[in-house]
């Protein structure tokens, strides 16, 4: 079974993939933890007043959707080439049979 | 399964085999996640295996029995308890413990008459090196918003109740600034190890919003 364990550092694997992700721009100089802080903290703002549940996912999903933005403010990314790799990750874990790893196909770009 | 599961074949004509056994498709931010770290992976931003390395370092290893330790020295060794206060960032850091992004850390000790409690009112900011990944509570809106107005009665929610003759301060952190709370020592602990009075120190009487163990409470 794959409870939740109230103790662990993260509730889902990919809070802890996009808290690392976003640690490792910083640390590379793309932005400062500052203005990540910033930012951050302004979604946080605008999330409360719009009356968004105070749990620990949705903290996530104000992290993940100022993580988003700020990356193509900075240039790291582009909204187009994230929307493809979603689809192309949908397309894979669909035609994947349960219990086998998933991975992307090669694309010819 | 899920009660919305269509049985209808409905398919498009290239999804033709292993419709009974597919895996469940992962919720949307799994996926938007996974299209950022392929995508700065591919552009040579990040590197999985740091990634990795980085993940396994705060699930298994930092966590708040670093600062446990960090307490314990401080009851009980004095010098280290003043270069604790005089300079956290540099006691900590050459222990080893640096902060990911340089932030720096101020202890403020608790007394008879001051009880220190941290948060961040803006996000999350939390001395991650020594801490860990602050718990919900700490990430909260009502934490966030209430324990700068209330002090008081927040900390009396977490079983804290401080007589009024002391003064409550409330530290916010920031980007740059992270607090530790040196909780007071119980008492009777005076001829313990350095490793025993670890035992009693909990993460939220680091935070300010706990106590730390009592004798009788060790195991």
């Amino acid at each position: 079974m794959n409870l939740p364990d109230p103790d662990a550092p993260f509730a889902e694997p990919w809070h802890a993939q996009i808290f690392a992700l976003t640690h490792k721009l910083a640390q590379a100089g793309h932005y400062t933890w500052s203005e990540w802080a910033e930012r951050f903290a302004a979604q946080r703002a605008a999330s409360a007043r719009e009356g968004s549940p105070d749990l620990d996912s949705t903290y996530y999903d104000d992290w993940l959707r100022t993580f988003e933005q700020l990356l193509v403010d900075k240039g790291l990314a582009d909204k187009a080439s994230l929307d493809t790799l979603k689809a192309s990750w949908t397309e894979a874990y669909l035609e994947t049979p349960h219990g086998k790893p998933v991975h992307l196909k090669s694309h010819h770009s | 399964m899920s009660s919305g599961h269509h049985h209808e074949d409905d398919h498009h004509h290239d999804h033709h085999h292993g419709s009974l056994t597919h895996s469940h498709l992962p919720s949307d931010p799994v996926l938007r996640v996974k299209a950022i770290e392929t995508l700065l992976t591919q552009k040579g931003l990040v590197d999985p295996a740091a990634l990795d390395a980085l993940i396994d370092a705060y699930q298994n290893r930092i966590g708040p029995q670093i600062g446990a330790k960090i307490i314990a020295l401080a009851w009980s060794d004095p010098d280290f308890r003043a270069e604790l206060l005089r300079d956290a960032t540099k006691v900590i850091g050459d222990m080893g413990f640096t902060g990911l992004q340089g932030e720096h850390i101020v202890a403020v000790e608790n007394t008879d008459d001051v009880h220190n409690v941290v948060v961040c009112t803006l996000c999350s900011c939390y001395p991650w090196s020594i801490l860990g990944i602050p718990p919900v509570w700490y990430k909260s809106e009502a934490y966030r918003s209430r324990v700068v107005i209330d002090p008081r009665g927040v900390l009396s929610e977490f079983g804290v109740d401080i007589v009024p003759e002391k003064q409550v301060r409330v530290w916010d952190s920031t980007a740059e600034i992270r607090y530790l709370v040196i909780p007071q020592r119980p008492h009777g602990a005076q001829d313990l190890s350095v490793e025993q009075l670890a035992a009693l120190v909990t993460r939220d009487s680091m935070v300010g919003t706990g106590l730390p163990k009592t004798l009788g409470e060790a195991t």
